[in-house]
């Protein structure tokens, strides 16, 4: 993915072509930043000024201390951030063990329960909110954070992506490992797990940025500010509490994307090669 | 015996994760399904088998009818568009463009950005009078107009927001897939002085095909789901103009509490996936080389 020098030489001859191509790929990017840059500017701006695009108009931070402290942003920070952590653990060691004895060891039943994991990839928990909800209430944890994460624990994508990549381990190293006394965990610990880093990395980025997007499944299983994430507290603060108010509402939509997003500017190479990576079967 | 150790520890790793697969996943397949046959439980009266009765419901339902054909739609929009767009951001930003740095974090911005909060930046987008769409129209002398107001265009609106949404993740698969592609097989499309267009259409269009029929697949299963900016753009409105079939269900199920008749919606959503899924896969199996 490395940019290649670019060489002017070469470009002073006209090249229509490439100038189209040029142009065309500018502007589709100009559109899809075009929102961003437009929040941005409302955020940092005060409120008499968000559609008035003047240069001069002064900056400002009081959308952002206003926006914070109308509603309980800490909390639904917190909430979100205890969320991704729980399920981001939960699904890396649930699909680190089944991919490994997918990858790995011969037991009956093996191939349909290897189908029965896939089905997850089109039957995702988003669409059977109706049965979940139900289940919730039996566990009795409706409103509870490990509501909303337990539908999305055992991921079938986690899985299959990480039987691939166990696959490719050449069984040598495990062989190796096994005649110097290692046992089997140790083996996924010490042979499987190192060699698999990239892919974990592309996964746990994966799985962050969803569950931290997430808001249908959230918004059904909680009804109060202490289980609440990040997601439900914008779409409830924005919706009931603020009228038209651009520049508070923009505030508080930045606000929330802002990790994500710093963290996708400061890896965004990462990032890319991540999802590039998750995407490669 | 070391056959049978070799069993027993498969199953014991396998179990946690089948486990919670089986409790959050296909168990409630089943129960939807199941339930589907039954009357809603309220208060003390208990959940009956009514057979087909939800089903027959659904016949005559309006507003089912009107958000199915929505949700096709929806379908019919986003799923060619966001490939489209998602292969020409690919073939752009694996090619010569300056700036492509920046080219390929803009395209790829809205996938790390919440739908839920995005939604109200394009709320703003679409005000009557002095929003961005507006406000480009008024500079060709056209009337200003109530986007997300109009049953007519409101649901057009919601489409161009999910678009957005999807066309930059899309686009990560097939640059995947371009730089998978060896350097010498363009080079030899060159030396043979094949134009750019017959290179693409008979070498990498072809070559791109596995990543099409997976990117397409999601996209298919964005169709159903992608629907969060509906809960903050327009709720349905008006008149059910921009209601997709989970909305639908969200709102049978948990503002109407009518769980009998949600789990039969579902039902059909379940059946349309698998089929539309199957179909693909069938329909595209057959044209998709793998290398």
């Amino acid at each position: 993915m490395s940019d290649t020098p670019y060489l002017p030489r070469q470009a002073s001859r006209i090249d229509f072509d490439r100038l189209l191509n040029n142009v065309g790929a500018w502007a589709l990017a100009i559109i899809w930043f075009l929102p961003l840059v437009y929040a941005i500017w409302t955020a940092f701006h005060p409120s008499a000024y968000s559609t008035d695009f003047d240069l001069t108009v002064p900056l400002t931070f009081e959308n952002f201390v206003r926006a914070w402290d109308a509603a309980p942003f800490a909390r639904y920070f917190f909430n979100t951030i205890v969320l991704v952590t729980l399920i981001l653990v939960a699904q890396l060691v649930l699909c680190t063990l089944a991919a490994f004895a997918f990858a790995r060891f011969e037991f009956p039943g093996k191939n349909i329960l290897f189908i029965l994991v896939l089905m997850q990839l089109l039957v995702m928990p988003d669409i059977l909110i109706v049965e979940n909800y139900k289940t919730m209430g039996q566990l009795g944890v409706i409103d509870t954070i490990t509501a909303i994460g337990l539908p999305y624990m055992a991921s079938g994508f986690g899985i299959f992506l990480l039987r691939q990549t166990f696959k490719t381990v050449p069984i040598e190293l495990e062989e190796a490992a096994r005649v110097e006394g290692a046992n089997i965990l140790q083996i996924l610990w010490k042979v499987y797990v190192p060699l698999a880093m990239p892919v974990y990395l592309a996964y746990g980025l994966v799985s962050i940025s969803h569950h931290w997007n997430n808001y249908l499944w959230p918004l059904i299983v909680t009804n109060s500010e202490e289980t609440r994430p990040l997601t439900v507290g914008l779409s409830i603060f924005a919706s009931v509490d603020q009228g038209v108010d651009w520049s508070l509402i923009n505030a508080a939509t930045l606000m929330t994307s802002a990790p994500l997003l710093i963290a996708f500017l400061l890896f965004q190479r990462q990032f890319v090669q991540s999802f590039m990576r998750s995407g490669i079967k | 015996m070391l056959q049978r150790r070799a069993w027993i520890y498969g199953w014991l790793l396998v179990s946690p994760a089948l486990v919670m697969l089986f409790a959050f996943t296909h168990y409630p397949t089943i129960a939807t399904i199941w339930n589907s046959f039954f009357s809603t439980a309220r208060g003390r009266r208990q959940a009956v088998f009514v057979g087909l009765d939800n089903y027959e419901r659904l016949l005559t339902d309006d507003i089912f009818w009107q958000v199915l054909w929505n949700n096709f739609i929806y379908a019919l929009g986003t799923i060619p568009a966001s490939i489209i767009l998602a292969l020409g951001m690919a073939l752009w930003v694996n090619g010569k463009i300056r700036g492509r740095a920046f080219v390929r974090m803009a395209y790829f911005t809205p996938t790390v950005l919440p739908l839920i909060a995005v939604a109200n930046i394009w709320i703003f987008f679409y005000t009557p009078g002095f929003g961005l769409v507006d406000s480009v129209q008024s500079l060709f002398g056209l009337p200003s107009q109530n986007w997300l107001g109009n049953p007519d265009t409101v649901l057009y609106a919601v489409m161009v927001v999910a678009i957005w949404k999807e066309a930059g993740f899309f686009m990560i698969f097939y640059l995947a897939a371009l730089q998978a592609i060896p350097p010498s097989l363009t080079e030899a499309g060159k030396i043979e002085g094949a134009s750019r267009w017959y290179m693409f259409r008979r070498v990498i269009f072809p070559l791109l095909m596995p990543t099409t029929l997976f990117v397409s697949i999601n996209a298919v299963i964005n169709s159903f789901r992608l629907i969060d900016h509906i809960f903050v753009m327009t709720n349905g409105g008006p008149n059910n103009a921009s209601s997709l079939l989970l909305f639908y269900i969200y709102e049978t199920a948990f503002k109407f509490w009518d769980t009998a008749y949600g789990a039969t919606l579902t039902t059909v959503m379940l059946v349309l996936l698998c089929a539309i899924a199957i179909g693909q896969f069938y329909f595209m199996d057959r044209k998709v080389h793998y290398q």
